[in-house]
């Protein structure tokens, strides 16, 4: 049955129904729904909530949880996930499955509480030290948010590693009829045989990230980067709308990529032949969907975000081998302002396409 | 599909109205997209809601141009008005909006005060009743969504469904369409 949810109250129950047992967070706005949700239906499913004293307490607790073998979750916002930096490294490097759900907001620093896509690159790129890579999935609707939310359990125990929700404050905010996928039975989930949970004596089973040999630590690193590379194979996902034909290609993910579908009918409308590439998941990125429409109709691909010339670069690295050169040019709005269809539409119409997002 | 603006102070039911909208769109399987704008906001401040009702999937949330305006107070419609779609209409209080205001053929000025007889908290719901027609909701789905909005608060049910119903004749006997 579908009940018209707020974004983040979509992304906590799809949590619950994928077996999450285990929240810890810590308040932030726009993703308070996340904790207070949790805060009362982890009681009713018999998990456990858990108001941490900070984000840094809260990701360590989901490393504790997740390390003992529980599905577990901590969400936050673009300050709050800096804070968590530290954590996701380790529990890359250990190898613990979790999910982390970032609900952006404008900045840098304490910046604003409006939404906003600038971190971008911490999510993508690695935002703590040392080679490791998420699954980075950017939901573009309520019911994708419910979707995305309740696969990433099952992907990051697959990789024993951790999965990011990268929403923003407006997907968080926003309402739409939703169905929540089915939910499991936590009792049938496969047990996991590495998890650090006591076990009365046996083999002993240790959750670590500290590797004192060189070469130890760089074969870790190999089994590490093939598991990026098996994520590269098997978990890319993007939409493509009205493509086919398109000259003009917009590229945007997340709430961006709704308000650009709305540009492309407009622009449609006036006889530009206009698409929108939408990646779903921003690691592993399509590069090889970009280049494909390089090499088809498409010359020019405009990068619509909410930061500074972050999503572009990724475009760029797609077009990177492209024969035919295409034009490349960006529309963004940022600190916490949101660009309307008919802002992105005028862009293109104006023929006047930059690479710089200030006017 | 229709894009919807309700804009107003804190405190006037301005979300609720745009969730009411929502709730009634979904109880007819249509698709829709409720944005609230939200913030520091309290009451006394400015509050807006972005609705879209479709019967195709909803592209944007986000509004360029809405096919109806709600604007509870001046501001509102300095900031909305202008961006008015061509063909589109917009909804004042006749009791609180400037004369030059309501004289505009796309002003629909509705009496809300004495639609409520006098209970400002209703406002909003007699606006949603006014409303209905532009929307192409049906009574029974507002009247559900009055319910469900006001699930927690059973005691103010009759009255604003009562509130609805004098919008819902007061735009058939003025012949609003």
């Amino acid at each position: 049955m579908k009940q018209l949810l707020k974004g983040n109250e979509a992304v906590a129950e799809a949590a619950i129904a994928a077996g999450c047992r285990c929240f810890f967070g810590y308040p932030i706005t726009p993703q308070n729904e996340i904790p207070e949700y949790m805060s009362w239906r982890m009681k009713e499913v018999g998990g456990h909530f858990v108001q941490a004293e900070s984000e840094v307490s809260a990701i360590n607790m989901v490393y504790g949880a997740g390390g003992a073998g529980a599905r577990a979750m901590t969400s936050s916002s673009s300050p709050g996930v800096s804070l968590k930096q530290e954590g996701i490294s380790y529990i890359a490097g250990a190898e613990v499955p979790c999910v982390i759900v970032n609900m952006m907001r404008a900045g840098p620093g304490l910046g604003g509480i409006q939404p906003s896509q600038s971190d971008y690159f911490q999510a993508t790129k690695g935002g703590g030290h040392g080679d490791y890579r998420m699954l980075v999935y950017a939901p573009s609707s309520v019911q994708e948010a419910a979707d995305l939310t309740y696969k990433a359990f099952f992907r990051a125990d697959y990789y024993r590693n951790p999965v990011m929700i990268l929403g923003d404050g407006m997907l968080g905010q926003m309402m739409e009829p939703a169905q929540i996928p089915e939910a499991v039975d936590v009792n049938s989930l496969p047990k996991k045989s590495w998890a650090a949970k006591g076990n009365n004596g046996g083999k002993q089973r240790v959750i670590n990230s500290i590797f004192m040999n060189p070469d130890t630590l760089e074969a870790h690193n190999a089994h590490l980067t093939e598991k990026y590379e098996e994520m590269k194979k098997l978990d890319t996902m993007f939409e493509h709308y009205r493509t086919d034909d398109a000259e003009v290609v917009l590229v945007a993910y997340g709430i961006v990529a709704r308000i650009c579908k709305a540009a492309v009918d407009m622009l449609r409308e006036s006889g530009i032949k206009a698409g929108l590439f939408r990646p779903i998941t921003l690691f592993p990125f399509p590069y090889g969907e970009i280049a494909k429409l390089s090499d088809g109709a498409a010359k020019t691909f405009v990068s619509v975000e909410l930061s500074c010339g972050q999503l572009i670069e990724d475009v760029k690295l797609g077009l990177f081998d492209s024969k035919n050169r295409p034009e490349v040019g960006i529309f963004a709005r940022v600190g916490g302002n949101v660009m309307k269809p008919e802002d992105v539409a005028e862009y293109i119409k104006s023929g006047r396409i930059t690479q710089s997002w200030i006017k | 599909m229709k894009q919807i603006i309700v804009s107003g102070f804190g405190g006037q039911g301005v979300l609720s109205l745009g969730l009411m909208l929502s709730y009634a769109a979904m109880k007819e399987n249509r698709n829709t997209s409720f944005l609230p704008s939200y913030g520091p906001e309290m009451r006394g401040g400015t509050a807006n809601c972005s609705v879209v009702i479709s019967n195709k999937e909803v592209a944007s949330p986000v509004i360029s141009r809405p096919d109806l305006l709600v604007a509870f107070n001046e501001p509102s419609l300095v900031r909305f008005l202008p961006a008015l779609n061509e063909g589109g209409r917009f909804f004042v209080d006749s009791e609180t909006a400037k004369k030059e205001v309501i004289s505009r053929k796309d002003a629909v000025a509705v009496p809300l005060d004495k639609l409520c007889g006098n209970n400002k908290k209703g406002h909003n719901i007699a606006m949603l009743g006014v409303m209905l027609g532009f929307t192409g909701l049906k009574l029974e789905s507002a009247e559900y969504a009055v319910q469900y909005v006001f699930k927690n608060k059973p005691q103010f049910i009759e009255a604003n469904i009562a509130c609805l119903h004098a919008g819902v004749d007061y735009a058939l006997k003025a012949g609003l369409k």
